[in-house]
């Protein structure tokens, strides 16, 4: 006889008040009259993001394994699922944006319909849009909450797929050039299916070898096992090819751009941010909790990878003229950062990794929030080009972005510095020296595209038939105003939130 | 060793004297900042400042004498509070700092009263008295500090003000440059006192006097005498002492009060006072004293021999203050057996040395700003006051008997020769040489100046200084007639400085005071019958005269001390320039060029990879997978 897993309601209510949102917003669809639903859909996803929020602030603290130790309720699996409710909801507000003045809603009203039919036609003229996309998004961010909290091998993978599908979805919900949605869609599923089977394939043999898909099953058989290793290495190879590939990582990344670029700029601010912060959850998690004891097997090799990422990153994003590209590209290279703290495999290596995520994605929901403000006749006004001089025209929206730029490009006083500060000191207490150095050499090189569109903004004449920048509708703007706020407080007073990551840096188990 | 000082706390009237500084500062900062609308009233408010602190110098200094311990200090507030480096910024009034504010600003307060009719026809005079103001400050904060830092404050604020000074009248390409050689020759010797500061950081954890001179047993011998050889290097920069006197020739550039104030009575003293004030560390040196008696006693040569060769009579006074301060280094090199000597003659030198200077703005106030001597003559009947006070001050310069300088020169001269042995002889030979050769120099200027045929330009009408001018002139003639009687006989200076320098040894004389006089008023009198014999007898020629002996031509060219400059630092620095820029030019900027393209070309090249199609990323996953794991297995079983 099977016992009933015993479930903590309570340390599970962030992940179940998004899931409720995203079953509730299933029955939306189905019978809320299409005029209503668009304001009902985004209540009902707000009202689960927000409830994830205050729940996670409530029960912070908690300390457990629960549903047969597959799910872990500690530290950083609440600082994760906070950081993505509090990013979910940032997204969540420029996914449900319609103002008229940044062309309505940024959905597909069929996306089914194919693309260049005389049908495909109408759907243009159609003021309403697919508002499928709210329990998508909820779904997807519900997955990313396990993803970063599961205990084991096999709810990870399943995690994994609830977070991945919903998205290869939206990013092909595109309304405007949607064939180029349409394709990174394609792409990004593609490629998504072969990384799973990568995940699934090591999980398979690593279970051969441990016997368990327990993350600290794994962690004891490994300590003191007189089994074959190569089964354990070849595993541990293909799982965390599995998880690099979400996280952007080279040479992982190939989807990272075309995907940016293609998928509509509110998803791709979602998936930028929340998906990088689950994915970098769950790597932590797997190398820390199931591979802690490994580490002199792991260290090196993510060390290379690191180094590939930061170099990948950041060089190749000096050449770009797409700003969606760029910042695609500059999403690789914090990957690069990211690792950077990550693999000393240490308590602060675990907590600035936390602040990492938190500063990153905040910092890049805003950023993508900005590309959505300046448009032309076809939509957003992506080429580089197109921004020469924005700052004569919108002095604030430029100065945002300019921000933005900074943080992310690791400048004294913004978020983006203190995240760096903290990654690279963890990294140099690990003793990974030449690494720093190859991440403080490769920020430098970030530094001048971030600083190139800085100097294009401010010292370039406009453009005559340049792009217009949207009036922010007032969804936007309150995401903005987070986003800006996050961003400047995170770089001049960051003692209470390094504080909390300090904390929550503690698995569980 | 000497007993160190000890600084009670500033109490009462004493805690105010910040005020000395606080008083010029803002009055400086009135002028400067005020614009046109001081012009009117600005140098009254200039001057009233200085007369101000003044009085609250002799106030001061009245107190401090009747306090049992003669020392007190006052602190201000943390100038640098870092872990591991406190710097409190504090004053510090004890009978050495009292001479010199009372120097400072009695002499300052009289230059500043001559600089009203001076520079009254100058459009900038508000600029001058506001520049003149922030000059008294530094030069207060200088000897008020109570640190090595508080005087290095006082030291570049001083700097900062003579080099505006000189350069006053900057559209002159001349006073420019005098202002930039005089700067810059400056951060020579600043560059030692730097160091030294660093050095007691380091040793002693502190620059406080107090501490420093408290503790200054515990430094080694080397270090002793490196920190004495630094100092000594910012003492002969701000002083002019060989090797780094040529600044101060050519900072007469500058109107000629500054030339009185700044370049004569008080600034270029500072190098004095600041070995004077570490005398505590030159007592452990025995080298490092007589290093700096040696170059004192160059110095004073050098001062010399280029001051019998100049015509331009700001110049020949230049020179003589060189010699002059030389005397003093020579005197301070000779230890507690010195120090007191030396300042008496620094203040004595304040007042006639001032006096002259503006004697000689007064002649050239009369002779449309012309300076060479040549086109001078006769003046004596036209400027009947400025002959008679600049005929004092000439005579307490050569050290006529019972004048200013009589008293101080004859002192260095006689504790040179106490030293015995080849060192007293040398040192003291030297400094009975130089007292002649100052005779020569200066009649030679008297006769040239005042007596002879009236060899003027043209539309030359030579006249008497308004009373504004020579009101200060008369003061500073009377200081230099009384001044040395005083302070040996009615206010004996030594006794006043002994908490500083501790007692004076009694030292066995090698030849009798007596005799030593004797003798020196010989020398000196030989020196005024040559001047008479090569200059006074003969017609003066008004132009240079050529075809003279090569030691006349290497004096008139200052000893070729500034060819050597030229060649041995200033054209390799040249050459140095531009091989830097050269260097930064193509190999920098090459390299940061090239990095660049580099970047870009690689950026574009790995763009390649990026060409859209899922089977090329994919096939780029696998690669990267069979690489992870290959590098898994290879870390593991390598």
């Amino acid at each position: 006889m099977i016992d009933s897993p015993s479930v903590s309601y309570t340390g599970l209510s962030p992940v179940l008040f998004v899931l409720g949102a995203a079953l509730v917003g299933v029955l939306v669809e189905a019978f809320v009259p299409r005029a209503y639903r668009w304001g009902v859909q985004l209540g009902v996803a707000l009202a689960g993001t927000l409830g994830a929020l205050i729940s996670v602030i409530l029960i912070a603290g908690r300390n457990e394994l629960t549903l047969s130790r597959a799910v872990a309720v500690d530290g950083p699996a609440l600082f994760i699922e906070g950081t993505l409710a509090l990013l979910g909801v940032l997204s969540l507000l420029l996914l449900a944006e319609r103002s008229p003045d940044m062309g309505g809603s940024a959905f597909v009203a069929q996306a089914a319909v194919p693309v260049g039919t005389v049908r495909d036609r109408q759907l243009a003229t159609l003021t309403y849009s697919q508002t499928e996309v709210f329990p998508l998004a909820t779904f997807a961010l519900a997955g990313m909450m396990i993803f970063a909290a599961s205990n084991n091998l096999l709810v990870m993978f399943v995690a994994l797929e609830v977070l991945s599908l919903p998205l290869y979805l939206m990013a092909g919900l595109g309304r405007r050039r949607r064939l180029l949605s349409q394709e990174a869609a394609l792409k990004y599923f593609l490629l998504g299916a072969f990384t799973s089977a990568f995940f699934l394939y090591g999980l398979a043999l690593l279970y051969g070898y441990a016997g368990t898909v327990d993350l600290r099953g794994i962690f004891d058989q490994a300590a003191g096992s007189e089994k074959s290793d190569a089964l354990f290495v070849i595993g541990l190879a293909f799982l965390v090819v599995g998880l690099l590939f979400k996280a952007g990582v080279a040479p992982f990344h190939a989807w990272t751009p075309d995907v940016y670029q293609g998928a509509p700029t509110s998803v791709t601010a979602f998936m930028a941010s929340c998906t990088k912060v689950a994915a970098f959850g769950a790597i932590i998690r797997v190398l820390y909790v199931g591979f802690g004891n490994n580490d002199w097997t792991w260290r090196p090799v993510l060390y290379g990878v690191a180094i590939v990422t930061l170099v990948v990153g950041s060089v190749l994003a000096l050449t770009q003229t797409d700003v969606k590209r760029m910042l695609a590209y500059s999403s690789i290279a914090h990957a690069g950062f990211i690792l950077t703290g990550t693999i000393a495999n240490s308590p602060a290596g675990l907590s600035s990794t936390l602040f990492y995520l938190l500063t990153y994605g905040l910092t890049t929901v805003g950023a993508f929030a900005v590309v959505m403000l300046v448009r032309d006749a076809d939509g957003e006004a992506g080429h580089l080009s197109q921004w020469a001089g924005l700052a004569k025209r919108s002095p604030l929206v430029a100065a945002v972005f300019s921000l933005f730029l900074l943080a992310l490009a690791g400048i004294p006083l913004t978020s983006g510095f203190t995240g760096k500060f903290v990654v690279f000191r963890a990294g140099l207490e690990a003793g990974a020296a030449p690494l720093v150095v190859i991440a403080l050499v490769a920020s430098a090189i970030a530094a001048f595209f971030y600083l190139r569109v800085i100097v294009l903004m401010y010292f370039s004449e406009p453009a005559a038939d340049g792009p217009t920048v949207a009036v922010p509708g007032l969804l936007t703007t309150i995401s903005l105003a987070i986003a800006t706020a996050a961003t400047v407080l995170l770089g001049v007073a960051p003692g209470a939130v390094l504080d909390l990551a300090d904390r929550a840096a503690l698995f569980v188990g | 060793m000497t007993e160190t000082i000890e600084y009670a706390a500033a109490t009462g009237a004493l805690s105010t004297i910040w005020l000395l500084i606080a008083i010029p500062v803002l009055s400086a900062a009135v002028l400067l900042l005020a614009g046109k609308r001081a012009d009117a009233w600005g140098h009254l408010l200039g001057v009233g400042s200085i007369a101000a602190t003044f009085a609250l110098s002799v106030y001061y200094v009245v107190t401090l004498a009747g306090l049992d311990n003669r020392a007190v200090s006052l602190d201000l507030f943390s100038f640098i509070p870092v872990t591991g480096l406190q710097v409190d910024a504090g004053l510090l009034l004890d009978p050495l700092s009292a001479v010199f504010i009372l120097l400072i600003t009695g002499v300052g307060g009289l230059i500043h009263v001559y600089s009203i009719g001076y520079m009254a026809h100058d459009e900038g005079r508000r600029r001058f008295f506001g520049y003149f103001n922030l000059f008294v400050a530094a030069m207060l904060l200088l000897v008020l500090g109570n640190s090595f830092v508080a005087l290095y404050v006082g030291w570049e604020g001083v700097g900062l003000a003579s080099y505006l000074l000189i350069a006053f009248w900057y559209t002159r390409p001349n006073a420019a440059t005098a202002a930039k050689k005089a700067f810059i020759m400056n951060r020579v010797g600043d560059v030692g006192l730097l160091i030294a500061i660093f050095l007691l950081f380091a040793t002693l954890g502190s620059t406080q006097y107090a501490d420093v001179f408290g503790n200054a047993d515990a430094l080694a011998g080397g270090t002793a005498t490196a920190l004495a050889l630094l100092l000594l290097l910012g003492a002969c920069g701000k002083s002019g002492q060989f090797p780094l006197q040529a600044w101060l020739p050519d900072a007469m550039e500058g109107p000629t009060p500054v030339s009185a104030l700044i370049h004569a009575a008080t600034m270029v003293t500072a190098g004095v006072y600041l070995i004077a004030r570490s005398a505590p560390i030159y007592n452990l040196t025995e080298s490092g004293q007589l290093v700096v008696a040696i170059i004192g006693a160059v110095t004073l040569m050098i001062g010399c021999i280029a001051g019998c060769a100049k015509d331009d009579i700001k110049r020949v006074l230049a020179w003589s203050t060189v010699s002059q301060i030389g005397y003093m280094f020579l005197a301070v090199g000779l230890g507690p057996a010195g120090y007191a000597v030396g300042i008496l003659h620094l203040l004595t030198h304040g007042f006639f040395k001032a006096g002259l200077f503006l004697g000689a703005g007064s002649v050239m106030h009369g002779m449309n700003d012309e300076v060479d001597m040549r086109k001078y003559g006769d003046l004596a009947k036209r400027m009947k006051i400025t002959f008679a006070t600049f005929t004092l001050g000439y005579l307490a310069l050569i050290g006529f008997p019972f004048l200013s300088g009589y008293y101080s020169k004859d002192l260095i001269i006689e504790a040179a020769l106490d030293e015995g042995g080849a060192k007293g002889w040398l040192l003291g030979g030297a400094a009975i040489l130089g007292a002649g050769l100052t005779a020569f120099y200066m009649t030679r200027l008297m006769l040239m100046t005042f007596f002879g045929k009236a060899r003027w330009d043209r539309g030359v009408h030579p006249h008497e200084s308004p009373a504004v001018m020579t009101a200060p002139m008369i003061v500073l003639a009377f200081g230099s007639v009384f001044a040395g009687f005083l302070l040996v006989n009615v206010f004996p200076l030594e006794e006043w400085l002994e908490p500083v320098f501790g007692p004076r040894p009694e030292a066995a004389h090698v030849l009798p005071p007596i005799v030593v006089t004797m003798i020196v008023t010989a020398v000196v009198a030989v020196g005024i019958a040559a001047a008479w014999v090569f200059v006074g007898r003969r017609e003066v020629a008004r132009t240079e005269p050529l075809g003279v002996s090569p030691l006349i031509v290497a004096a008139r060219r200052n000893l070729y001390g500034d060819a050597f400059n030229e060649s041995v630092f200033m054209r390799p620095g040249q050459w140095l320039t531009r091989f830097l820029v050269f260097v930064d030019n193509r190999g920098v900027d090459g390299a940061v060029n090239g990095v660049a393209a580099l970047m870009g070309g690689g950026s574009s090249r790995l763009g390649r990879t990026q060409n859209g199609f899922v089977r090329s990323y994919a096939l780029g996953m696998l690669g990267g997978s069979i690489l992870v794991v290959a590098a898994l297995l290879a870390v593991r079983f390598g």
